[in-house]
């Protein structure tokens, strides 16, 4: 008996040092937003903030309160355009047995082989004719590239295993197709419509090629930009880099903690994630 | 739409004579069919736009000539294969095709290695097993800019953490020899959550009774990896190396934070290169380079999808 115990402490105990093994690259991020910049160089670096300090924090909210609140902006926006445009064609092909829904799928199979680079120079050719260059609507479009084919993978798996005698019933009582998929079958969703908005969430807010690419100027300027010019401009600071960093981590953080469900349930989908 | 019309207030079906019926009921199936369709539509021209677009156009820029006064003007004249040319004269190539080619091997290797010990390691049941496993996925679920950033911290020569752990003074940065294992380091360390997550799950299928027969039989835990985990894992396997494949080999973000590619090309990947020849070159730079350079990148991530669809189907398919 007390071995078996001995034997589970022992494996607790190595599970945390490969957690913090694994881990350290991020709590060395959060060391060294709270170091005084005369610290920065020291050989060998404090290994806990033994003296720290939060101007980091004040610089990089200075810096960068406005491109956080930008971030916001395009996640949500991000998420909205893709609940609308994967919620009815999942409905369609798992329920309504629409006519191109294995090509569709082969198609969202295929669009995560596609390098975001490909797409990114064909829609900078594409944006520069239409003036969608520097725009939220382009940007939140070009984010939703990502998280739509993501989103309907899920969800058509997800609806799939709503029975068809819940529907028919419905139709029975008199209502239509579109009253069936909003007051049906949209609840029912509800766990895997809230994993493909997180979900969609943090691809936009995680993304930088498309930032980069399609916006010129200090209009439109995410969080993941901003950390990239901060690290450009910074040599002595890097405290304050650290620590816009460390903003730029709190839906990841936040979504690990408080919904722990859904990122599960989403990661077992097939990590569409590059 | 259509389908809130779908219900039939028709006479009693004993009033209508067989033709008729037969009529109605392949109305019915049409209209059916068109609510479907409505559904399905907004969908499909999505796909028409952001994904068969995109590559058809990026195949039509490869052709043309997009100069730096195109970027001004969006005029570009057909040229036929010259950049084609361009890209196989230049002495880059062979360097970044390397560059690829190692980065993509090596992470990959390192990243199922280090993913596959510590899924067999998770899947023993032990208190706090669950949360550790939502810990480990933090890395994944940040940005890749906010990851890239912190490793380009560490990378640094004097001040950086990685030499003073192993005991170097390699300018990880701005050392040609050296610039490409930095970036291949830090993204070992970013694709090792994808790997556990795919490679844990794929350990969780196998059936208990299997490993409960051969500790009976004497068989210790290697013996046990060795003829029951590796054998039944190799669908699971075979999915993870090619995903990760695919999704290495377009690897952007961490690469171009840490070193942009440099110095002078030594950390340089076909997707970095790409983007560096249509948007970072200054004057020089061509966007129709730079999608020469694209639509090369998406043959070799297409084979190898297609590939990777052909193995999950015969996995799902058994």
């Amino acid at each position: 008996m007390t071995r078996t115990r001995l034997r589970t402490g022992a494996t607790v105990v190595m599970a945390f040092v490969l957690c913090g093994l694994l881990l350290f690259p991020l709590y060395w991020m959060v060391n060294v937003s709270l170091t005084k910049p005369r610290d920065l160089a020291r050989v060998p670096p404090h290994l806990f903030p033994v003296d720290p300090t939060f101007d980091g924090y004040r610089l990089a909210l200075d810096k960068n309160l406005g491109s956080l609140s930008t971030s916001l902006l395009i996640g949500l926006g991000t998420v909205v355009l893709t609940l609308l445009i994967a919620l009815p064609a999942a409905y369609g092909m798992s329920k309504l047995r629409a006519p191109g829904t294995g090509a569709v799928l082969f198609m969202f199979l295929l669009a995560q082989m596609i390098p975001s680079v490909v797409l990114v120079t064909a829609l900078f050719a594409l944006y520069k004719q239409l003036g969608l260059l520097t725009s939220y609507a382009g940007l939140m479009l070009a984010d939703s590239t990502a998280s739509v084919p993501f989103a309907i993978i899920l969800l058509q798996a997800f609806m799939r295993t709503i029975p068809d005698e819940i529907l028919e019933s419905a139709r029975i009582d008199g209502a239509g197709r579109i009253r069936t998929f909003l007051s049906i079958v949209l609840p029912l969703s509800r766990n895997a419509v809230v994993t493909a908005a997180l979900f969609a969430f943090l691809f936009a807010w995680g993304d930088f090629l498309n930032a980069r690419t399609l916006t010129t100027g200090n209009e439109i300027v995410p969080i993941t930009l901003a950390l990239f010019r901060f690290v450009g401009a910074e040599v002595t600071n890097w405290n304050a880099v650290m620590a816009s960093a460390v903003l730029a981590s709190i839906p990841g953080a936040f979504l690990l903690v408080f919904a722990q469900r859904y990122v599960a349930a989403g990661v077992t989908t097939g990590a569409v994630k590059d | 739409m259509t389908s809130a019309i779908t219900r039939a207030a028709g006479p009693a079906a004993g009033e209508w004579d067989d033709a008729s019926r037969a009529a109605a009921r392949r109305r019915a199936a049409r209209r059916s069919k068109l609510a479907a369709i409505g559904f399905i539509a907004p969908v499909v021209a999505y796909i028409a736009v952001f994904f068969v677009y995109p590559i058809v156009r990026t195949g039509q820029l490869s052709l043309q000539d997009y100069t730096f006064q195109s970027y001004f003007s969006g005029e570009a004249d057909y040229i036929g294969l010259e950049n084609y040319a361009s890209i196989f004269g230049r002495p880059a190539l062979s360097t970044v095709v390397r560059n690829t080619v190692l980065f993509t091997a090596v992470s990959l290797l390192f990243q199922f290695a280090i993913g596959l010990a510590l899924a067999v390691f998770f899947s023993r049941r032990f208190p706090l097993s669950a949360v550790f496993r939502g810990l480990i996925l933090v890395p994944w679920l940040l940005p890749v800019i906010v990851s890239a950033t912190t490793w380009r911290w560490m990378l640094y020569k004097d001040s950086g953490l990685l030499n003073t752990v192993l005991g170097t003074d390699i300018a990880w940065l701005s050392d040609p020899a050296w610039s490409l294992w930095g970036v291949i380091l830090a993204n070992i360390w970013l694709g090792i959550p994808f790997n556990m997550v795919l490679l844990y799950g794929g350990i969780q299928a196998i059936p208990e009774n299997l490993y409960e027969a051969a500790a009976l039989d004497g068989a210790g835990a290697w013996r046990r990896f060795r003829h029951i985990t590796w054998p039944l894992l190799r669908p699971v396997t075979a999915v993870t190396l090619l995903l990760g494949l695919i999704y290495t080999i377009k690897a952007f973000d961490i690469v171009w934070v840490i070193t942009k590619g440099g110095p002078v090309d030594s950390s340089q990947t076909l997707a970095t290169w790409s983007y560096k020849l249509s948007f970072e070159g200054g004057t020089e730079q061509s966007l129709s380079l730079g999608a020469t350079v694209a639509t090369l990148l998406f043959v070799v991530a297409l084979v190898f999808g297609l590939i990777y669809v052909r193995s999950a189907r015969k996995e799902v398919t058994g």
